[in-house]
């Protein structure tokens, strides 16, 4: 009975994998995949949890009674286009990064910091 | 999933990394439909597999596409996200059954929604009326947030250069005009369709799956194949930028109002059932004003940030082929 619980195994996995991305890569663009990755596994979350067995998407219509629960689909919809908007912020500041520092690698970054102190 | 997210660690080349992203939004919102999220897949079909790829690849083509990987103690990071793992998969032995019935999320406000909401709004697709009438308010937030996103990426970006030689740009359309002939005329021939069909996701939203916001990607996603294909500049003329930003504003403005003139009605803020005399067409109308409002707003917004990501790049635009729809 516990293996009905493998949606939630598949979230933490992909979260895990975004997370790993976010600590251990020194590039910023990979950190920002890596927390795209980890954003989508709370969306897969979400949507897993609203879905029913045997239930149809929730849209009406005659001789359907049973729905998913359509409120997480409300919450990851808008989440979905704020995280677009997150993902463009991120990259505009790697942009910049870029422009400033000449690279976007943590360590180089670092480096040049500690060469201006 | 797991293979392509795996993918994205190992490999260096970051234009590679761009693309496996495109695959896992493509695969991700594949799995949203295979849970019912008819909506949710839409959308991240086009943000996910479509835009944000996009965005990826304007800004691996500023960067430089190059990964030194160089990897911050990667033994330490394994370590801590294996833990991490292992206590949050602990955690998930508490949780209820995937697609049990009974579970706590489907028990509160999801069964009024569900029964009540052909009475109370009237509007067939039940995702479109949460979104835009029992949780306008959150809708509103996001909108807001989607603005002030597009402040950020405009105080970020626009400042510095600006390169405004219009006939060096002219000349590399030319060359670009005769490589990609065929790609050039059949995208041209898309693009009313693209924006038609924007439409159509933008007032059939009550119906079927779509709504403001896919609506708008979809609609920024034709301007930005126009944009791709003749060149910035020649879009930049056909599409006026200061009408642009002020679209996105004015896309949160008609947000605003209908819940002032609700409010002015003697409803709550974004009440609609005051709109009109009977409470069903009041909410019609301000279900469709609103989501008017969001598509206006995202359409204007991916636009802006896409041009200005586009400004960035320096010489002949080395865009690639994105499949933006």
């Amino acid at each position: 009975m516990i293996m009905g619980l493998y949606n939630y195994w598949i979230v933490v996995i992909l979260m895990m994998i975004g997370f790993y991305i976010v600590i251990a890569q020194g590039n910023l663009i990979k950190k920002i995949v890596g927390l795209n990755i980890f954003q989508t596994s709370v969306f897969i979350l979400y949507i897993s949890i609203s879905k029913v067995d045997g239930g149809t998407a929730p849209i009406l219509a005659d001789g359907i009674s049973k729905y998913s629960n359509p409120l997480p689909h409300v919450l990851i919809l808008t989440a979905i286009v704020v995280g677009l908007a997150t993902t463009a912020l991120g990259l505009a500041l790697a942009v910049r990064i870029k422009e400033a520092y000449g690279t976007i690698e943590e360590e180089n970054i670092q480096m040049k910091d500690d060469e201006e102190c | 999933m797991a293979c392509v997210a795996i993918a994205i660690i190992r490999v260096k080349d970051l234009f590679a990394v761009a693309m496996l992203s495109g695959i896992y939004g493509l695969l991700t919102a594949s799995l949203f439909v295979d849970m019912d999220a008819v909506d949710v897949a839409f959308t991240e079909a086009s943000v996910g597999a479509g835009i944000s790829t996009l965005l990826m690849l304007t800004t691996v083509a500023i960067t430089g596409s190059r990964d030194k990987a160089v990897r911050n103690k990667p033994k330490l990071a394994l370590f801590a996200v294996t833990l991490t793992g292992v206590l949050l998969i602990f955690g998930t032995l508490d949780m209820p059954y995937f697609g049990s019935v009974d579970a706590p999320a489907n028990l509160h406000v999801a069964p009024h929604y569900i029964q009540n909401s052909m009475q109370e709004i009237g509007v067939d697709n039940i995702v479109t009326s949460v979104l835009a009438s029992y949780r306008g308010f959150d809708t509103f937030g996001e909108v807001v947030v989607i603005f002030t996103a597009a402040i950020g990426v405009l105080t970020l970006l626009s400042t510095g250069r600006r390169r405004e030689e219009d006939g060096v740009v002219e000349k590399v359309n030319t060359t670009m005009h005769n490589q990609y002939l065929i790609i050039r005329i059949v995208a041209k021939m898309l693009i009313p369709f693209i924006l038609l069909f924007a439409l159509y996701v933008q007032f059939h939203g009550d119906f079927g799956p779509g709504g403001g916001f896919q609506a708008g990607v979809i609609f920024a996603a034709a301007i930005i194949l126009y944009a791709m294909l003749f060149g910035l500049s020649v879009a930049k003329r056909v599409i006026n930028q200061s009408v642009v930003q002020l679209l996105a504003a004015v896309g949160v403005l008609i947000y605003g109002s209908v819940g002032i003139v609700s409010l002015l009605g003697g409803g709550n803020f974004l009440d609609y059932s005051i709109l009109s005399e009977d409470p069903i067409a009041g909410q019609h109308l301000g279900i469709l004003l609103i989501e008017l409002g969001v598509g206006i707003t995202v359409a204007a917004v991916v636009i802006i940030i896409f041009f200005n990501f586009a400004d960035r790049i320096d010489g002949p635009a080395p865009e690639k082929e994105g499949d933006p729809s």
